[in-house]
């Protein structure tokens, strides 16, 4: 039961994107077709998934028993960093396919935001590896299910005549306020 | 002088970073609900901008191109440990509502571009006025976001009320979707004053 409140609220009532204002640079940037919107969706949930069982560890085994909590920062951005690279490098050579599919959007991981605002988001909750790991999972739903909605807007949005100032960043903030607006509904839901 | 002033409205209208070159989003609506966070928030940006720039055009002779990005990462993450513990013992208000968002500062993409783009060809001192122009951009279109929300969301302006006091105000500019909408039509209002001019 615990872990279904988990996976809900992380999808729908606190949506990572539209609620908490995470990894809001891939949501704008890659999200004009819904194809690559999956890719990067895809990518997001294996980095996030591993990137919080990494940190989890480090601030476990590491940062705990030495004392060094205050290194959290410093060395979470390090682990994402060089997991994206080691992801990097063994998906080329073990997987030649899903390179290819997810290869792009990888670089771009480090700075999302989202990796590293979830990796200390799990520690502040006091989850649990099980229950830090379910609530990564969700959450990567959560970018995944708006991305993708919000691209499919953006894909049909192409076809309408929009005001000149009003064009690329402006409209697709308005938007995302809408699709925000509607996921306010779900609030009363857990 | 005449130097300086250029190089601040290229910070702050030109090439300002939220409302031109959309960089750091995540922090812009996050902590925007009021202006005294929005206020907060650039302040603390700025400050690790300026910092981050200014050694790492200090060293960057010393990094290795191929681990840059790594080296630079490290630098602005010290900066924000500092920042962050600095606000932990001195602010703690400002520093639990903004919460997450400040260790999220080093992933502000802001910052990170600011260091590939600039700080690493360039010299101390210009790399050092590029961190302060671009942070007074940041703060600048943070505390008119924040402002612009907080005047429509609670009809007050860092936190004196301007309407009468049984009123309320628009509480959806103060939640999130509010945050969306009102820095896309800020944007708008941006790209309509700077078509004008050219």
């Amino acid at each position: 039961m615990e872990y279904i409140i988990i996976i809900i609220s992380a999808i729908f009532v606190n949506n990572i994107v539209l609620a908490q204002f995470l990894g809001i640079c891939p949501f704008l940037g890659v999200s004009t077709k819904v194809s690559t919107s999956t890719g990067m969706s895809a990518a997001v949930l294996f980095v996030m998934t591993l990137a919080t069982i990494a940190t989890y560890l480090i601030q476990t085994l590491v940062l705990i028993p030495l004392h060094i909590e205050f290194m959290q920062t410093v060395s979470f951005i390090l682990v994402i960093a060089a997991l994206v690279q080691m992801v990097e490098i063994v998906m080329k050579k073990v997987s030649p396919p899903l390179y290819q599919a997810l290869g792009v959007f990888l670089p771009l991981i480090t700075t999302n935001c989202a990796v590293l605002g979830v990796a200390i988001l799990v520690i502040q909750k006091d989850y649990n590896l099980l229950q830090g790991v379910v609530f990564a999972i969700a959450n990567a739903i959560g970018f995944f299910v708006a991305l993708v909605i919000f691209a499919g807007i953006r894909e049909q949005m192409d076809l309408f005549d929009i005001p000149p100032v009003m064009k690329g960043a402006p409209v697709a903030l308005i938007t995302a306020g809408l699709l925000s607006l509607a996921f306010m509904g779900f609030a009363g839901l857990v | 002088m005449t130097h300086f002033m250029k190089e601040l409205y290229r910070g702050l209208i030109k090439e300002n970073p939220i409302f031109v070159l959309l960089l750091g989003m995540c922090p812009t609506l996050g902590v925007t609900g009021s202006a005294m966070n929005a206020l907060g928030m650039g302040l603390a940006s700025m400050t690790v901008l300026i910092a981050s720039n200014f050694v790492i055009a200090s060293i960057k002779n010393l990094i290795p191109d191929k681990v840059r990005i790594p080296a630079f990462i490290v630098v602005i993450a010290a900066f924000v440990t500092i920042i962050d513990l600095s606000m932990a013992a001195y602010l703690p208000d400002l520093h639990s509502q903004l919460g997450l968002f400040i260790p999220l500062i080093v992933v502000n993409c802001l910052i990170l571009g600011r260091a590939e783009a600039f700080a690493s060809k360039q010299g101390i001192g210009a790399s050092v006025l590029d961190g302060i122009v671009m942070g007074l951009g940041f703060t600048f279109a943070l505390v008119l976001l924040g402002a612009a929300r907080e005047m429509l969301g609670a009809g007050a302006i860092f936190g004196f009320k301007f309407i009468p006091e049984s009123a309320d105000g628009m509480l959806l500019f103060i939640m999130p979707p509010g945050a969306f909408i009102v820095l896309g039509f800020l944007i708008a209002l941006v790209n309509k004053m700077t078509a004008k001019k050219a």
